[in-house]
């Protein structure tokens, strides 16, 4: 045999049904089988799938490399791309999504001492296996990552839209509570969500509340004035509201210029001054009816 | 006696909030009062955010200080181009690098002992001390 990944193939060709049922034996008692996130029915045929997609291209005869992108090898690439998407979905760990690729290991060397006559050719066979089931092995587990990272990003992305919510808080008054780091990307997309909500709601002033912004230092102010800015030239004047004590003193001593932009200590206050400015009043009904 | 310091590394904008978090920790352990941790927390912030932009990346260190009184000393180094007018860094409104200009006066501001020491393209140092 010149091609070495054939010994593989035949003895995969040899009774693949029996080899099957072997190979799932060996996923079943590996420890890390999830019998809560999949079903044996869904792993038989997942299990089934790849060891089609193995031998058709291992028929090809052309070798399988870890960043190639050789058409012989994409329904076994698909496959493990599927399985691996599916598993980060479901909650996976690394090694029990290895596993899926490494128990393959057990059954086929007991194939190839089936299929060969020892010694050395057993020992090259065994060998070739290995490094096959080594590189499809990793492949699985960089698509796994992948697949994770793409999951973080989006819920990364989500909380960045989630985190910015501008509420209407009276007719032409809204107000946005800012919690947590302001770093760039959060105040373009602050900005972007503020301007956006002033025009759909007519606003004419804009309350920001940054209560729940631990620290001020110059480019969250900076941040915060260049805000202002771009809602005063749509028509909106601002309020920030929310500067605790700390906060106040930090921002005197680091020197930055807020005497342009209305600063109340509480939202309370912030919406009181909204209310007033848009000629509205809150009083009281009736002086009996307090408690 | 000066207690094992945290080495922080600062290469993203995420290792200034880690500093930032480092800080805080230190300031409360150390019993310093709100409005004071407020201010260290705030001069990390602006100095850890120098190391990044202008240095273009560094290390913090974070001391807790029992002579000659209790306290927090940050050490911020870097390796970048340097500042080679110290003075004139420290004037309100000067930048460098597109923002208001007052991080580096402001945190000399906000703590008790504050120097730079820059050699241009060797090592650049920046301590800030806060007493109790």
């Amino acid at each position: 045999m010149t091609n070495p990944d054939q010994r593989i193939l035949h003895s995969l060709e040899r009774d693949p049904s029996r080899f099957l049922d072997v190979w799932l034996g060996e996923q079943a008692a590996s420890g890390t089988m999830r019998r809560d996130l999949i079903s044996e029915a869904e792993l038989r045929t997942q299990s089934q799938a790849f060891l089609s997609a193995l031998i058709a291209a291992l028929r090809s005869g052309v070798p399988f490399e870890g960043g190639s992108n050789h058409p012989a090898w994409s329904g076994v690439r698909a496959q493990l791309e599927d399985l691996s998407r599916q598993r980060a979905q479901r909650g996976f760990s690394f090694s029990e999504v290895a596993t899926f690729v490494f128990s393959f290991k057990q059954p086929l060397f007991s194939a190839l001492r089936e299929s060969t006559d020892g010694g050395t050719e057993l020992a090259e066979a065994s060998w070739e296996a290995n490094v096959l089931l080594d590189r499809l092995g990793l492949y699985t587990i960089e698509v796994y990552q992948r697949s994770r990272e793409n999951i973080i990003e989006r819920q990364r992305q989500e909380m960045l839209e989630l985190s910015t919510p501008v509420v209407k808080v009276w007719d032409g008054v809204v107000a946005l509570p800012l919690i947590g780091t302001l770093d760039s990307e959060r105040t373009q997309i602050v900005m972007e969500t503020l301007l956006q909500r002033i025009v759909e709601t007519g606003s004419t002033i804009a309350i920001i509340d940054i209560t729940g912004v631990p620290t001020v230092d110059t480019l969250v102010a900076q941040h915060l004035l260049r805000t202002v800015a771009a809602a005063q030239l749509m028509g909106a004047d601002c309020i920030i509201s929310g500067i605790r004590p700390q906060i106040a003193q930090t921002i005197v001593h680091l020197g930055i210029d807020l005497s342009g932009v209305t600063t109340k200590a509480n939202l309370a206050d912030a919406i009181q001054i909204a209310m007033e400015r848009t000629g509205m009043r809150v009083e009281r009904q009736a002086p009996g009816r307090t408690p | 006696m000066t207690a094992t310091p945290d080495t922080l590394p600062i290469h993203s904008e995420d290792d200034v909030v880690r500093v930032r978090h480092a800080v805080r920790r230190a300031a409360v352990e150390l019993g310093f009062s709100l409005v004071d941790q407020t201010k260290l927390v705030t001069a990390a912030s602006e100095l850890a955010r120098n190391t990044l932009i202008h240095g273009g990346g560094g290390e913090a260190r974070v001391e807790r200080l029992d002579t000659p009184r209790r306290g927090l000393r940050l050490v911020f180094e870097d390796r970048g181009p340097g500042i080679p007018d110290v003075e004139r860094a420290f004037q309100d409104g000067f930048t460098t690098g597109g923002g208001l200009g007052l991080g580096l006066g402001g945190s000399r501001r906000l703590v008790n002992d504050f120097s730079v020491e820059s050699t241009p393209g060797v090592l650049t140092r920046v301590t800030a001390t806060k007493w109790k």
